[in-house]
């Protein structure tokens, strides 16, 4: 590599990393994103010099650009705002399989030098289980297999799994290099058992959890295109590899921090597994009251502070919109209006965030959880849309709930409660939630976004 | 020391880096920071292209191709969609 060439890879990883620093702050994000692109088109187009590429291979590699450009493109622009989380579970499956790719295709050449050999099945063999986590990770966000795939044998199948594949890695690294085919036949194998791997990590562990899966897998995609930087000897691999790799780890256990469960607890202990057992069910026999929206209007309009606690269902209504119109009509009326954000509603962290931003909502109106729990019992109506198990008191009461210990807003301390929802379904977590029960809850059902425009027309009529 | 020893002492400094640099971030900006994290391990990329190059043979192009088509909806998608989600934070004016 001559040194320009390397100084532009140089600049390109400096780019990467202050575009990270800036990414973790709301005020410079944007800003960290774009100085991140710089970085990567630096890094592209110093690689176009080292490429020596037949016209036939050239042109392929043109033409590739062009289909993956497209293909990202017309995702990141078309996917609606609810779907944003699986748009990243499949663009992270992507680089996953491309990794795994680039491995495969240098192995036979390369795989006779012991140094080389590692990185490039780790390479291999993780990214192959990114993508096929990834992929069973975005159809079950996209709402397939909506229950958790639990056996018995579970655990089971995943640890030969992993034997199998660290004891096949031993045997090609040792035995396999010296006979060219034997050594591919072997390869492949292990990238079979590699993707069944992915799919049996990610198939038992529930839809709620999605978003930590998907962080994780994030970070091996990293680590994965770390490796395959040691095997072809390209530092801009190493260092974007590696700082994905690290910081995607620190964010997955913060992800998991802020819902109160150690991360072995989400991978191995199923959501709902041992979850619905029958004490809570009778905890919440009690009937729901509901509430028609002419009277919802009259508290609100008559409330001092609101406190609107928004949630998936929300996002699946499309409502950011005309919750604003809710909010700001309230405010005109003297209403003091804010909106609790728990960490993790929605399907990812900062969901809510991105949509309520999306619908223009003054920033100084959202609060976080611990901000507006000690006020919780001061509030006059919490307006709770579309969100469920980040509101169920079974966190705080129930020692058999599975979410028991996870931090919730404390909807239930406030005068009244109405909760907007679609029918009696349970939450992603799949258990019943008690606080509907509760006096002071009244229901008001139908699609949120219906509901709201109607709260809307009746507290501007009243 | 050799090349590939420097080589190693870079990977483990921007494993510390890496932790570092994403300490203490608002959990508002957890998904934003996944996605963008997400766009840069699209880097892979630069390996795919450099495969394509040296690639002999119609098997060897296939997969190259593959690998290029991915890794560029990687990067390209990935910080779009970024992008876009960090577009909706602009402060109402």
């Amino acid at each position: 590599m001559s040194t320009p060439i390397a100084f532009a890879f140089l600049a390109a990883s400096v780019l990467f990393i202050v575009g990270i620093k800036l990414l973790s702050s709301p005020k410079t994000a944007r800003k960290g994103n774009l100085v991140a692109a710089a970085g990567m088109l630096i890094a592209l187009l110093a690689t176009l010099p080292l490429a020596h590429a037949s016209a036939v291979n050239a042109a392929l590699i043109g033409a590739g650009i062009l289909v993956g450009l497209v293909i990202g493109a017309v995702g990141a622009y078309r996917v609606k705002m609810t779907a944003m989380p699986q748009m990243v579970a499949l663009f992270n499956g992507a680089g996953g399989g491309a990794a795994a790719l680039v491995a495969a295709i240098d192995f036979p050449a390369h795989g006779t030098q012991i140094t080389l050999a590692i990185p490039m099945l780790f390479a291999a063999l993780v990214g192959a289980v990114s993508l096929s986590g990834s992929l069973i990770a975005f159809a079950k966000l996209e709402g397939h297999f909506e229950k958790p795939v639990t056996s018995k044998v579970q655990q089971f199948t995943n640890a030969v799994l992993l034997l199998a594949i660290v004891s096949g890695s031993y045997i090609l690294l040792v035995f396999g290099p010296r006979s060219d085919t034997h050594g591919l036949g072997l390869l492949i194998m292990l990238l079979v058992l590699a993707l069944l791997f992915g799919v049996s990590m990610v198939l038992p562990i529930g839809g709620a959890d999605m978003p930590v899966v998907i962080s994780l897998l994030n970070s091996f995609t990293g680590l994965a295109v770390a490796a395959d930087g040691f095997a072809i000897s390209n530092l801009a691999l190493i260092v974007a590899g590696t700082l994905v790799g690290s910081s995607g780890t620190l964010l997955t256990l913060s992800m998991c921090k802020a819902m109160n469960r150690p991360v072995t607890n989400v991978l191995f202990g199923a959501f709902g597994k041992a979850s619905t057992e029958n004490v809570s069910e009778i905890a919440s026999g009690g009937a729901v009251k509901p509430i028609q929206a002419d009277e919802a209007a009259l508290l609100l309009g008559v409330a001092r502070h609101v406190v609107i606690v928004p949630g998936y269902g929300l996002a699946v209504a499309q409502a950011q919109h005309q919750v604003r119109q809710l909010a700001d009509e309230l405010a005109q009326r003297g209403v003091e209006v804010s909106f609790a954000i728990h960490p993790v509603a929605g399907r990812m962290p900062g969901h809510m965030n991105v949509l309520l931003a999306e619908a223009n909502v003054p920033y100084e109106q959202l609060v976080e959880m611990e901000a507006i729990n000690p006020q919780m019992s001061r509030v006059d109506v919490c307006l709770v849309i579309g969100a469920n198990d980040v509101v169920n008191p079974a966190a705080h009461e129930d020692k058999s709930s599975p979410i028991f210990g996870m931090p919730i807003i404390e909807a239930e301390k406030a005068g009244t409660v109405i909760v907007l929802k679609r029918s009696m379904g349970k939450g992603f977590a799949g258990i019943e939630n008690r606080l509907f029960v509760r006096d002071n809850c009244r229901m008001l059902f139908g699609d949120a976004r219906a509901s709201l425009q109607e709260l809307v027309t009746q507290v501007k009529g009243a | 020391m050799t090349v590939g020893v420097l080589t190693f002492f870079v990977f483990v400094l921007a494993i510390f880096l890496g932790f570092e640099l994403i300490f203490k971030v608002p959990s508002m900006l957890h998904t934003p920071l996944m996605s963008g994290t997400n766009a840069i391990h699209g880097i892979i990329l630069v390996g795919g292209i450099l495969a394509l190059a040296g690639a002999d043979g119609v098997v060897e192009q296939g997969i190259g191709f593959v690998a290029v088509v991915l890794g560029a909806a990687n990067v390209f998608g990935g910080f779009m969609v970024t992008d876009r989600m960090l577009q909706m934070f602009r402060k109402k004016k």
